[in-house]
């Protein structure tokens, strides 16, 4: 991939180079999408359907860390994965597991926060209907998490955007190797810093058309859906 | 009919409700037992919704006592309650009924059976599939009264079921309403609509301002009117 080499032709050249960085981009962040969806939708769902002594400031807590600095998430991640962490006996920093589970705690207060704010406000209009119905705690769950299945959607997109725009973490526990770690966002970091502008700006083409992409896809998936469950 | 207990009777005494300092029913004192359905009539804020809700066990007396069927607890086993504003899930009309027959414990090898009863004796036959959050006002009403009864209830609530809905819809529901009673489902239902009480009531309740003012089979109450205040409303005065 050399500098004089201009985006729209790398992009249409095919360079395996650049491929494997897109399909790493996409594995780490959809992982780390997947995983944080896996946790933080029930626990959002959980927060929004209990009540319990600091669960105002459990809330506070929990959307403000929707703005954690990925620089310090990645730092922590970092501590906790480096040889003498914590965790350092797996031997996964500088892998893409790395990079996921930094990319997972990132992406996981949005998700929550979103279920949260999302299935207390389908709770209000279901409660009587359920409560008439003896509907137990976790079948509650169950089932305010189905009927808000597509408002969620928008929480995944929102956790996605974040996880595909970040480079912070990944760079620091991925450490940017090239053909293992690299991603989109920190082979545009590293290829501006170098001066090859022309795949910058082609990743960076890349990295916004399949970010639109999904979002389309997650669009069209819930429109269709509304039409037929309404 | 899957379980032979019954909720029936229910006998309320002495019902107090109250929302901080506003009494909505006071001391009610009222037994409903097993026949033709029950109607209650009143001004808004008579307490109607609040009783219904007090009998469905959904809100808690702060006095007063209430034994369904010589249990005293709450446990919705044969109850089924349809609100004003019935709540459609965001799923077909067919996976609604559903639903409520998973939530009532019937096994899933009879919900196809049951689903088709259902919304056949609604009239929803051809809506089956249909998102219920699509349908019209009057479908919603009758698939709300088709998951009720996927309850399989001895005792089936209804809130003011076809307020706001036209002539034609108001028929259907009444129909159905009809056929349910008629196979010995206690129905109480509470309704502003006096010819609706007079063409589906066996006993009528005459409430205002939480109280019970009278109570009494619906030919006597409409002919003979034993109170004031009931003379009044029958005549379409307003009680205030």
């Amino acid at each position: 991939m050399s500098g004089d080499t201009s985006a729209l032709t790398l992009i249409l050249s095919g360079d395996p180079g650049l491929y494997r960085i897109i399909g790493l981009s996409l594995v780490v962040s959809l992982s780390a999408v997947a995983c944080a969806a896996v946790i933080g939708i029930p626990l959002g769902a959980l927060i929004a359907l209990t009540r319990f002594r600091g669960r105002d400031g459990v809330i506070v807590v929990l959307n403000a860390l929707m703005g954690l600095p990925p620089v310090v998430v990645g730092l922590g991640v970092y501590l906790a994965l480096s040889r003498s962490g914590p965790l350092g006996s797996f031997g996964i920093l500088f892998t893409p597991q790395a990079m996921i589970i930094a990319q997972t705690i990132l992406v996981t207060p949005i998700i929550a926060a979103l279920t949260r704010q999302t299935v207390e406000d389908l709770w209000l209009e279901y409660r009587d209907e359920l409560a008439a119905m003896d509907i137990g705690p976790a079948a509650r769950i169950g089932t305010l998490v189905w009927d808000a299945r597509f408002s969620l959607m928008t929480a995944l997109l929102a956790g996605f955007g974040r996880a595909a725009a970040e480079v912070g973490a990944i760079i620091i526990v991925g450490g940017n190797i090239d053909g293992f770690t690299r991603t989109m966002t920190t082979a545009i970091a590293l290829e501006t810093s170098k001066g090859d502008l022309p795949l910058a700006i082609g990743l960076g083409i890349v990295l916004i058309a399949i970010v639109v992409i999904i979002n389309a896809l997650a669009w069209a998936a819930r429109r269709t859906g509304e039409r037929y469950a309404g | 009919m899957r379980a032979p207990d019954t909720d029936l009777p229910i006998v309320l005494s002495g019902i107090t409700v109250k929302a901080g300092a506003v009494t909505i029913l006071d001391g009610v004192t009222q037994t409903i037992a097993a026949g033709a359905p029950t109607v209650l009539i009143g001004p808004n804020g008579a307490g109607k919704t609040t009783l219904l809700r007090v009998v469905m066990g959904l809100a808690k007396p702060d006095a007063g006592s209430i034994v369904w069927g010589n249990r005293d607890d709450a446990a919705k086993v044969r109850r089924a309650i349809v609100f004003q504003r019935p709540v459609m899930l965001r799923r077909s009309a067919a996976a609604n009924i559903a639903y409520a027959l998973g939530a009532a414990g019937v096994p899933r090898a009879q919900h196809e059976t049951c689903i088709a009863e259902l919304l056949s004796l609604v009239g929803l036959d051809a809506l089956a599939t249909r998102p219920a959050r699509k349908l019209s006002g009057g479908e919603q009403q009758r698939l709300a009264l088709a998951r009720a009864l996927a309850r399989d209830p001895s005792v089936l609530l209804l809130d003011e079921t076809t307020a706001s809905l036209d002539p034609a819809a108001t028929k259907a529901i009444e129909d159905i309403i009809r056929a349910v009673a008629g196979r010995g489902v206690k129905v109480v239902m509470s309704t502003h609509d006096l010819g609706q009480a007079r063409r589906l009531g066996g006993d009528v309740v005459l409430m205002h301002r939480g109280r019970v003012i009278e109570h009494g089979p619906a030919a006597q109450f409409f002919a003979q009117p034993k109170t004031e205040q009931a003379r009044a409303f029958i005549a379409g005065e307003l009680l205030v």
